[in-house]
Formats: C-alpha cells, structure tokens, sequence
C-alpha cells in the first residue's frame, strides 16, 4: 500500500477522446454500482440482522449482550495474547536474521528467501495437519526423556505456546516482505558502520538506530500479524483451543445475532487496523 | 560462520516448527506404502478434491476478471477519495478473517437470511457451489484488486496516446499494448486467487457446507479429528499431501510471475 502515488487526470488530447469518455464513463459507474452493491448490502445486511428480530423489533441488545457472554472476553484476551507472542518472536527471529544477511552473510540471501516463501506454499490446514500428526508421535517417543513435560508445556490449554509456533510460520512470508521493504529503504551497512565506529554497542544500533529506521516496516509487519491472528480458525479449532475466531463459531449455534454481530465488530477492528497500519506509512512518508 | 550467527535461530526455528511437521505429514502419508494415496484419488476423495479445485479456479477467473474491472474503474476515476476508499476496503476484506466473512452472508442469504427472506430464495440457496462461490468471491475480488492496481497504475497514459497516435482504436489498444503489458499480472493474480481460494478452511467450515459441497479442507479435517473413523488419520495426511502438491504447483507458476510483473512498475 505504500507504493501508492496518487493517479495523473487522464488526458484527454486524443481526437475521439469526447466520445471515448462518454462511453468509459457509463462503463465505469456500472462497475462501481455493481461492486458497490456487491459489497455494501451483505454488510448492510447483517447489520440489520443483529439489531432486528420479529419478537423484539430493533434493538441493539446483542452489542450489549456481548460484552457478558460467556468466553467472549476470556477469548479475545487469549487470542490478543497469541498475537503479542506471535509479534515478538516473529520479529524477534528475522530481524536480526535480515540484519545478518544484508551485512556480513549475503550470500544466505537466497536461502533466506526461500525460507521466508515456503510457508506460502503450504496451506494452513495441511500444515495443522503435520503439526497434529508431530505433537502424537512426539508424545510417544519422547515419552521417557525430560523433553516430554516440555512438549506438555506448548500445548498448556491457558496458552498454547505451540500456536503461537505455528502462526509464526504462518506469517513469516508477510513479515519478510514488509521488513524487506522498509529495509530497502534505508543504508543499513553505513548507519551500523557509523554507530559501531562511534562505539555504540550490537543492541545500542539495534534498538537506537536500525529499528526507529523501521518503524513503519514493524508497524504493518506487526498490524498484519494482529489481524491474521485475531481472524485465525483453522489452526487453532483442529488442534483443539479456543481463541476468538472458533469461539465465534461455537456460540453461533445457540446464539445466531451474537455472532454476527461479533462479526460486525471484528470487520471494524480489521478496519481500524488497516487504517493505522496506512496512517502509519502515509505519516512518514511526508516525513 | 561466526559471521552469520544472526540467521541462525530463524533458520532453526523454521527447521523445527515447520520442518518436522512437514516430515511428518509426507512420512504420515506413505504409511503404509502408497495405500492411502492411492485411496484420496478415488472416490468420495477424489470428488471433494476436484470439487475444491473447480471452485478455487471457478473463483479465480471470475474473482480475477471482476477484481481487473473494479481496479481500473478506480485507478482511472479523477476521486482521490473513491481511489482511497476502495483500495482500503479492498485491504480489509482480503485480510478479514474466514469466520466473520462465513457469518456475514449467512445473515445475508442464508436461510433465515435478510435478503433471501426479500427475494424469497429457497432454503439452502447459499449452500451450493455456486453460493459458496459468491461467499469466496468477497475476499478473492479485492485481493484481485490490490494486485492489479500497480500493474494498472503502471499503464502509462502516453502508450494510450501513442497507439491513438498510431490510428489505433481501443479495442487495438488492448490487443496489443494493454493486456501484453497486464497479462503476467493478471495471471499471477489467478494463481495468488486460486491458491487462497484452494486454501480456505474457515470460510466452508463456519458455514457447515461439508454436506453439500465436499472440499478437500472439510475431508482433511474430518479424517483429523477421527469424525468419521478412526484410524483415517493417514487419510488426511495423504489428503494434505496432494493439496500441498497442487499448491506448490501454482506457486511455482506464481512467483517467476510475481517477478516479472513488478518489471513494468518500475
């Protein structure tokens, strides 16, 4: 979203040009109506189902409903709480990777690449599918050796350390191409040659000089991870736990309003999201 | 080697968290010998599996052709705001999760649905291919046009005014300026369409379509969680692995794409 400029009028110096934007601009509010109503009335729609129902006429009562229903609260924390994790280890691990391989290890950059694109390849739950299958048979080998309570300690139920593993890889190829291209963007070998040469220490140039740098690469890399892991079903209800999105589905069969208009709100969280994540960019971009 | 230290716990991250279960899928799917590959290419198998790619590519060429539309409608409009706008909502619903999305068109068109009680549709309407494809299309269309506005963007105004220049109509203009210049980008977004569309879980799951449209994700996850017998664990495992295969096919047609469609953005 930051490649974004904004677009040049179309020039009309083309002889047929009058004719040739009568016709596009019929052609253009055709489009815009049909998506329009493509996208507006679902929303539209299951706004008006969470506020009306035959026995009550229009109430908001679902919205406030919410805030009381059982798991609602215990599940967001769970699942912000993932997502935290999820952001700190992710950064954590290719940062200073990303770091590495632009200074002293160029060579890894390929390899580096293929890593970071591989979990593209590999959907989610074909992925679940191998962790599954690694949790068991790790259970049986490892049964005898110390390693087992550990095994047992990623899959505590309060917080599933191992799904915070597992979204790790999951979002590894967007927080590489997001720290990529804020790395691009500045001279790495210059700063932390000129840090190092003025004596700051490996973390002084980390945390004072490479990562104001980035802000706004951390920002989105951080807000995409947020939102994948907020949204995230798959993983979590086949191994078995329960964050936001399968409480949502396990309410939905009693309460039908409710989950829509978790719904609702968790298209605006996305949004509000988004917004901060494109303010963020736009803000330095002017910088 | 002391110079790359930095790499290392990525790399031995990955090489457990994602290398281990990937040994484990493919060793999984091979046990015993190729009984059970054999099995996901027959069948009620067989059937969710091509179910899952005729609707992923179903998906992908409406979700590509709709999303190119859109996208130049926009990129060529003189509002800023609407420019703005869309593209933002088109981020949010191609980054909005499964679930919601699944409820959503429930409360639209589902059986006790606000619309479909206007239109009087029948019961199930929503859950059948083609309902499941208007629900896949609500994220695959703006994905679409996040990846085709810079290839659009990237059109510049004077190829226009040089083939009209030329004597060339519009309709020449395409033909032979236009869609040459668009096509790597177009096609890479089919696949980028296909290959989440092929992926989705969440969407099918939320709405309970397994009955009526069997895909391939619904199988995996009931031969995981022993829903239908115990002991097909290897099912899904040799399921996950023909996914895997056609998934690691599109992206080897996508990234080469991805690659030579950023060459005219520059």
């Amino acid at each position: 979203m930051t490649t974004l400029a904004p677009v040049a009028p179309a020039p009309e110096t083309v002889p047929s040009g009058q004719a040739r934007t009568g016709g596009s601009r019929l052609w253009r509010r055709f489009v815009l109506a049909l998506a329009g109503l493509y996208f507006l009335v679902p929303l539209g729609a299951s706004f008006w189902f969470t506020i009306y129902n035959e026995a009550t006429g229009v109430s908001f009562a679902p919205y406030a409903e919410l805030w009381t229903a059982e798991g609602f609260l215990s599940s967001l924390l769970l699942s912000l709480g993932l997502a935290v994790a999820t952001i700190v280890l992710v950064l954590l691990l290719t940062l200073p990777a990303m770091i590495t391989v632009r200074l002293a290890a160029p060579r890894l950059r390929p390899v580096m690449e293929v890593v970071c694109t591989l979990p593209l390849v590999v959907p989610p739950i074909t992925f679940v599918a191998g962790i599954s299958r690694s949790l068991q048979v790790g259970g049986e080998v490892l049964a005898p050796t110390p390693f087992w309570a550990t095994l047992i300690a990623i899959q505590d139920q309060d917080f599933p350390l191992v799904l915070v593993f597992v979204y790790v890889i999951l979002v590894l190829p967007f927080v590489y191409r997001s720290l990529d291209a804020g790395l691009r963007t500045m001279d790495v070998r210059t700063l932390v040659e000129a840090a190092r040469n003025l004596g700051a220490s490996w973390p002084y140039v980390m945390f004072r000089v490479i990562v104001p740098n980035l802000r706004s690469a951390l920002a989105s890399a951080s807000f995409l991870t947020l939102a994948l892991v907020l949204g995230e079903y798959t993983v979590a209800s086949i191994l078995g736990y329960q964050p936001f999105a399968v409480w949502i589905v396990t309410i939905s069969g009693s309460k039908g309003q409710l989950s829509v208009a978790v719904s609702v709100l968790s298209l605006l969280l996305t949004w509000l999201l988004l917004l901060t994540i494109s303010g963020g960019t736009r803000g330095r971009r002017s910088a | 080697m002391r110079r790359s230290l930095g790499a290392l716990p990525l790399l031995v991250f990955v090489g457990l968290a994602f290398g281990i279960p990937a040994i484990a899928m493919v060793a999984g799917a091979f046990t015993p010998g190729l009984d059970n590959l054999a099995l996901t290419l027959q069948g009620g198998y067989l059937l969710a599996l091509l179910n899952s790619v005729k609707l992923s590519a179903v998906v992908a060429v409406l979700g590509a052709v709709l999303g190119t539309f859109l996208a130049q409608a926009v990129v060529t409009s003189r509002s800023t705001a609407l420019r703005e706008a869309v593209l933002t909502a088109s981020g949010v619903l191609a980054n909005f999760g499964g679930v919601p999305l699944a409820f959503f068109w429930v409360a639209t068109l589902g059986n006790a649905g606000v619309v479909s009680g206007l239109l009087g549709l029948p019961s199930g309407s929503l859950f059948s291919f083609w309902g499941l494809a208007l629900v896949y299309l609500y994220f695959a269309v703006p994905l679409m046009v996040l990846v085709i506005a810079p290839a659009l963007d990237g059109l510049r105004p004077q190829w226009r005014e040089a083939a009209a220049n030329n004597g060339a109509t519009t309709r020449h203009y395409w033909r032979h300026v236009g869609l040459p210049v668009l096509t790597p980008g177009l096609l890479g977004g089919v696949v980028l369409l296909f290959g989440s569309a092929f992926a989705a879980y969440a969407t099918a799951s939320a709405m309970g379509a397994g009955t009526v449209l069997p895909l391939v994700t619904l199988k995996i996850a009931a031969a995981l969680s022993g829903d239908v017998q115990t002991g097909f664990e290897n099912v899904g495992l040799a399921l996950s692995l023909d996914m895997v295969l056609v998934a690691a096919l599109v992206m080897a047609v996508y990234l080469p794409l991805q690659k030579r469609s950023t060459r005219w953005l520059q």
